[in-house]
């Protein structure tokens, strides 16, 4: 029967493998302990690899995924902080706060109308705390814009 | 009177103007924090760290500001348990037992109230607790060598694992994630690097505040963005708030017997507050017997698990500072914030910082008394916050996720991996992997490894010498039926099922 744990069971071992694979290919240096930089890893390798011979061998119940529609909501969050991510330098602190907090709550809320004044709310309130009360460096606008 | 002395100098320092004025902001911080659903202890402190950074305070004063955030954010998740019956963080889900029926029974403010008495005595016996135990561990601390050391911590991820979480082999994988994240980087000893794959962001290691917030923060969010659609609205009215002096009386015994099983169950390392909390209502409830009404709604079933709940969260200060080794998540946290702001808890923090430990325990009393004065006569205004919007909050806690870790280091690359911690956690918890050991091998897996190679230094490769002293041979053995026990336990400890409407 193939479960979650099985699966996921599999992909720990694997990673293991690869973890265990590139410690072997520190480096070591002249000063060097009875242990090295090697051992330590290989260990917790080893460790996490009988973890998921466990996970594949005794699985648990099946997780409750979320449906189809809740996972393409997750999928889009994950990418508008990846953008998030990405536009915080270049553009400035309220654009991006602005679209990225109003996506978030439409994701959460499902409300349009809301969406949009929780976006604008949130990144100039937020922006006001964190330059003026807090007094952090941040940039309102991209530079050059003004 | 060592402990006199030590505590006027603790006073001297917590009692200026600016410390208490720090411990008042963090006390009503943390009662909103623990209040609202979705934000707990942990994540509350997590988040705030970063910014208590950027802000440039000292160690004394952030450290009082986020203490009284952890406990504040303890008194605080009652207040969602009683009005909401959703735990407004894990160890306030006894609280929702009896604290739920007597809210529905037209009883809230009374329920709300002797909580929050329970709270208050529960975190001040364990304060005291804490000024009498952490001085005399931190004396056997002392003789604690490198093997002592790695046993410790294994003693910490054992029990973490075998009780915190459902399944040993998945808490035991998190723990060696954790622990393989922090290989990441140079080399303590060799100055070589390890596992950066020529990524110069991954030359200095992967800074604990980002897995931190991630796993902690920004997975909630994607919890909760699953659960679209199951929002909460507050179940039941508040009326006026007037104190119960006859339950506070009769159930005052309860609040010293749960204080003291409370404080207990905090000072093992992995154990923590839920425990805590879990343990102190059901000794309760087999001492009051079938005719003692635990779980239709009576006082001691509410004073019971707020005053385990909050001693436990003193008890695991103990550990965390003498040993340098959390007893729990939120406790993982503030060794991150220790970390942060350059103290290295452990025995010599008691004689070479005083000040910060005494100064630290004087803010847990001050916060205390500010936290009872807060959430009795001032417990309508936190009721008021919960009426915020997810759609809200949701969004504004990330957004303070993200300017927190962008202002520490002002990269790209961070928030990246925050956001990929984030996904990973919400994958984790879904399919049961715990996230807690994951944070404590980040925090600990430096020194961990620096303590194995040592001793393997020291006995020139013989690993018989890991469990050669008795402390050594004893902690190792507590490390082990720590990870086994609950195998064999869990079906006798089973939690009691939440009241549903």
């Amino acid at each position: 029967m193939l479960r979650t744990d099985r699966i996921f069971g599999v992909v720990v071992i694997l990673a293991a493998l690869a973890y265990i694979a590139s410690a072997f290919q520190i480096r070591t240096s002249f000063l060097s302990d009875p242990m090295g930089s090697k051992s330590f890893p290989i260990l917790l390798g080893v460790i996490a690899i009988l973890c998921g011979a466990i996970m594949v061998l005794k699985p648990d119940d099946e997780v409750e995924w979320p449906s189809a529609g809740a996972f393409l909501k997750i999928a889009f969050a994950t990418v508008t902080m990846i953008g998030y991510a990405y536009s915080l330098k270049p553009l400035g602190f309220l654009l991006p706060t602005a679209v990225a907090a109003g996506i978030l709550s439409y994701l959460i809320a499902g409300r349009a109308l809301f969406a949009v004044l929780a976006g604008l709310g949130l990144s100039a309130g937020l922006f006001l705390v964190f330059k003026y009360a807090l007094g952090l460096g941040l940039v309102a606008f991209p530079k050059g814009l003004f | 009177m060592d402990i006199l002395s030590n505590l006027a100098l603790g006073f001297s320092i917590a009692l200026s103007p600016w410390t208490l004025m720090l411990a008042v902001i963090g006390c009503f911080l943390g009662t909103i924090i623990g209040a609202l659903p979705g934000l707990g202890p942990s994540n509350g402190v997590a988040i705030l760290i970063p910014l208590t950074f950027s802000l440039g305070l000292d160690a004394t004063s952030a450290l009082v500001l986020l203490t009284s955030v952890y406990y504040g954010a303890m008194y605080g998740g009652r207040i969602s348990s009683i009005l909401l019956n959703i735990p407004g963080d894990e160890p306030a889900l006894m609280t929702t037992l009896d604290g739920y029926p007597m809210a529905k029974a037209g009883r809230a403010g009374d329920a709300l109230v002797i909580s929050g008495v329970a709270s208050f005595v529960g975190a001040f016996l364990a304060t005291i607790g804490l000024m009498l135990l952490a001085p005399l561990l931190s004396r056997v601390a002392y003789q604690f060598g490198p093997a002592e050391y790695f046993a410790l911590y294994m003693l910490a991820f054992c029990t973490l694992g075998g009780l915190a979480s459902q399944n040993q082999a998945k808490a035991a994988f998190a723990a060696a994630l954790g622990l393989a994240i922090a290989t990441i980087g140079l080399d303590n000893q060799t100055g070589m690097p390890r596992f950066t794959f020529g990524n110069l962001h991954l030359m200095d290691g992967v800074d604990f505040l980002v897995p931190l917030v991630g796993l902690f923060a920004v997975s909630e969010v994607l919890i909760y963005i699953e659960n679209q659609g199951k929002s909460s609205s507050l179940g039941v009215k508040l009326e006026k708030v007037t104190i119960p002096f006859r339950d506070i009386g009769a159930s005052f015994g309860t609040m010293i017997r749960a204080s003291f099983t409370g404080f207990v169950a905090g000072v093992l390392p992995g154990a923590g507050a839920s425990l805590g909390s879990f343990l102190a209502y059901m000794t309760e409830k087999s001492f009051a017997g079938k005719n003692g009404g635990f779980g239709t709604g009576v006082p001691r079933g509410i004073a019971a698990p707020e005053a385990g709940n909050n001693a436990a969260a003193g008890g695991a200060l103990v550990p965390m500072l003498t040993l340098g080794v959390p007893g729990s998540g939120t406790t993982a946290v503030l060794l991150a914030l220790l970390m942060t702001l350059n103290i290295t808890p452990g025995p010599t923090l008691f004689t070479d910082r005083p000040e910060v430990v005494w100064g630290l325990i004087a803010a847990l009393l001050i916060a205390n008394v500010v936290l009872l004065i807060m959430n009795v006569p001032m417990v309508k205004l936190f009721v008021h916050i919960l009426s915020v919007p997810p759609g809200l909050l949701l969004p504004g806690v990330m957004m303070v996720s993200f300017v927190g870790i962008f202002s520490l280091t002002g990269s790209y690359f961070d928030l990246l991996l925050m956001t990929g911690f984030g996904v990973m956690g919400y994958l984790f918890r879904k399919i049961g992997v715990p996230t807690v050991p994951i944070i404590l091998g980040i925090l600990l897996g430096g020194h961990m490894e620096d303590a194995l190679r040592r001793a393997m230094i020291l006995s020139d490769g013989d690993v018989t010498y890991l469990w050669s002293s008795p402390i050594a041979i004893g902690l190792w053995a507590a490390a082990i039926i720590g990870f086994i026990a609950p195998m064999f336990l869990r079906p006798i400890l089973k939690r009691p099922d939440r009241v549903i409407d």
